[in-house]
């Protein structure tokens, strides 16, 4: 099976949140980065999937040179090849052009993705790529097994869950519990080095929107700490302080 | 200027977050919703109290699931036939999975996660939230045709309008759309829906087990409230995963989210950061969740919050 899974390459979720250039660029001063959680649940199926069926696995990362550490430790997870397109993935169709030209190339059975990226949160790019490609599209998936050439997934409901039978091929955006993250070892990390990470040029600069000025959230105030045994003060404070009851 | 609504139905009845879809709407322009799968036509007469002048409905009951590719074919058909030139939709686990197939379609610029109306002064800018609520960005859509999908409970419902249209629409939709079958849901009825609630009851860890969770759901109940949990509740099983909030869960934005026995990790923090007011209740008074919260008790759950349901019930009747 060919698997192809889009990664991003995003902030640590315990990263603070900064801007600078007159809140016109994400301050990266001592920010981490990492394969993005859900993307994380992605690449961790597809190592399942092929170590049950065989196959290879294709990373694809639409970044600038400085996310190729996140690539490599995408192949060190067992991702066995990797591609770069490079240009700053700035608009969601920009991206969602570039993984569909990419996917073009080859013969994928499944493109996985993340249910959403956690930097813009848009949860848009599987269904543009879906559609690009002509191919059916799920999210948020929570379980997939393949049989042959259809597939068992569960997908979130809001309140719930469904099950769907469906025909490879197709395109997912994944979540837990679809599978555990995976940590590389270190036979996976000294492998990384030398596996295959090509980069390639956009194929179409069409963009729809363009970012102009980040804000931040006004501070929080300080908390009203109340004793355990005054719960009615409580009660009184929601009801006629914030005005929530 | 012609703005489309997608109406989502739990129930046969419009989600509260779509009803906040049209009030964003009608402040833009003239208002259409369109509505599929199997409604009646009352319910949907009443997408007018919030702004929609006419609703479009598509009946066929192939549409009762959220089918993905159906849908997105549908409301590329309604923008189409009442030149809509904005689709506003809430953000949601099926609208997500839908408007991006849509926005390929019609080649409209799509933002999702929108807090406020647009800034059309110059061109057309909208605020959205990002980095999972810790941060905003004002992003201009530079497309003739644009679609937003707006965060729950960001807006405030317009409920003063009198009743809407509801107009049969056809679409004809081939069976190779319906390519996935469905074999099995599994859906709580009647609950308040997480990421629809204007309340949410929290429980973590230190809850101790499934089996305690009775004193959540009673304080649910009594305050009307959806319960959710930390991600270590629902990676145990205790609790099911689509009550899981945070960074890999569900993000909330009530207007009162109480939290028990949950430590405050940042992503937790994460899916709640939007939320109106936080109540913290926690043992370790070190908790990072105080730091968050705008009122805190420092107790043992299982003590305060019988006493805490019991004050409420009292306050509430
Ligand atoms: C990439 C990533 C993504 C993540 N995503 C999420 C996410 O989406 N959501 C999420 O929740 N977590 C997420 N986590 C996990 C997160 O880091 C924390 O581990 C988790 O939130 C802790 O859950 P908890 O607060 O229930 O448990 P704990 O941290 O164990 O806290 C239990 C709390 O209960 C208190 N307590 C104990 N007994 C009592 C009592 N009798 N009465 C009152 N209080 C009591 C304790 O003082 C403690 O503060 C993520 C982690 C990573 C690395
Ligand atoms: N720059 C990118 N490079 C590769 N894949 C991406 C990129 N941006 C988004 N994706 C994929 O699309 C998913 C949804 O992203 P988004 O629509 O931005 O929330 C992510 O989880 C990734 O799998």
């Amino acid at each position: 099976m060919n698997i192809l899974v889009c990664i991003t390459h995003v902030p640590d979720t315990t990263s603070r949140i900064a801007f600078t250039n007159d809140n016109t660029e994400f301050d990266k001063n001592g920010v981490q980065f990492i394969i993005g959680p859900y993307d994380d649940y992605a690449l961790a199926r597809a190592v399942e999937l092929k170590e049950q069926h065989g196959g290879k696995i294709t990373v694809l990362n639409v970044g600038e040179a400085e996310t190729e550490p996140t690539i490599r430790k995408a192949l060190a997870i067992g991702a066995d090849e990797a591609v770069r397109v490079n240009a700053f993935p700035s608009d969601s169709f920009f991206v969602a052009n570039q993984i569909a030209a990419v996917a073009k190339q080859g013969e994928y059975d499944l493109i996985l993705m993340g249910r959403e990226s956690i930097d813009f949160n848009g949860g848009m790019v599987h269904g543009m790529v879906g559609e690009l490609l002509g191919l059916p599209s799920f999210s948020p998936v929570m379980q997939l097994d393949v049989e042959g050439t259809t597939a068992k997934i569960t997908r979130e409901i809001e309140g719930g869950k469904e099950k769907l039978e469906v025909s490879l091929p197709f395109v997912a955006g994944c979540q837990e519990p679809i599978a555990e993250w995976k940590i590389p070892n270190m036979r996976g990390i000294m492998s990384a080095r030398t596996k295959p990470l090509n980069v390639v040029e956009p194929t179409d600069a069409t963009v729809h929107s363009q970012l102009s000025k980040y804000e931040l959230p006004p501070a929080k105030g300080a908390v009203k700490m109340i004793d355990a045994d005054n719960v009615e003060e409580l009660v009184d404070l929601l009801k006629n302080e914030a005005k929530v009851i | 200027m012609s703005v489309l609504v997608f109406i989502e139905l739990e129930e046969g009845k419009i989600k509260k977050s779509s009803r906040e879809a049209i009030s964003y709407a009608a402040a833009l322009g003239n208002t259409t919703a369109v509505a599929l799968g199997s409604a009646s036509a009352d319910e949907l007469a009443t997408a007018g109290a919030n702004g929609a002048s006419k609703v479009l409905h598509v009946s066929d009951e192939r549409l009762n699931a959220g089918l993905i590719q159906p849908y997105a074919e549908v409301l590329a058909a309604a923008a189409n036939s009442t030149e809509a030139t904005i689709i506003v939709t809430a953000k949601s686990s099926l609208a997500d999975a839908v408007v991006g197939r849509v926005a390929a379609k019609l080649g409209a610029g799509l933002v999702s996660n929108v807090v406020a109306l647009p800034d059309t002064s110059n061109e057309f800018v909208v605020k959205r939230s990002i980095y999972t609520g810790k941060a905003f960005a004002n992003t201009s859509i530079t497309t003739d045709k644009k679609i937003l999908a707006i965060k729950k409970n960001a807006i405030e419902l317009k409920t003063d309008g009198g009743p809407a249209d509801v107009e049969a629409f056809s679409v004809s939709l081939d069976d190779a759309l319906f390519n996935a079958k469905i074999t099995a849901t599994d859906k709580a009825e009647g609950d308040v829906l997480l990421p629809e609630a204007d309340i949410v009851v929290s429980g973590g860890r230190g809850l101790k087990g499934p089996e305690n969770w009775g004193i959540i759901e009673d304080l649910a109940k009594t305050l009307g409230a959806a319960t959710g949990c930390s991600k270590p509740v629902s990676d145990m099983d205790w609790r099911p995963h689509h009550e899981h909030v945070g960074q890999t869960g569900v993000k909330v934005s009530p207007s009162l989210y109480i939290a028990v026995g949950i430590s405050g990790a940042i992503q937790h923090l994460a899916g709640v950061n939007s939320s109106k007011y936080i109540v913290v209740i926690n043992k370790d008074e070190e908790a990072p969740f105080f730091k968050a919260a705008d009122y805190g008790i420092v107790g043992d759950a299982f003590e305060v919050l019988p006493k805490l349901n019991e004050a409420l019930k009292k306050a509430l009747a």
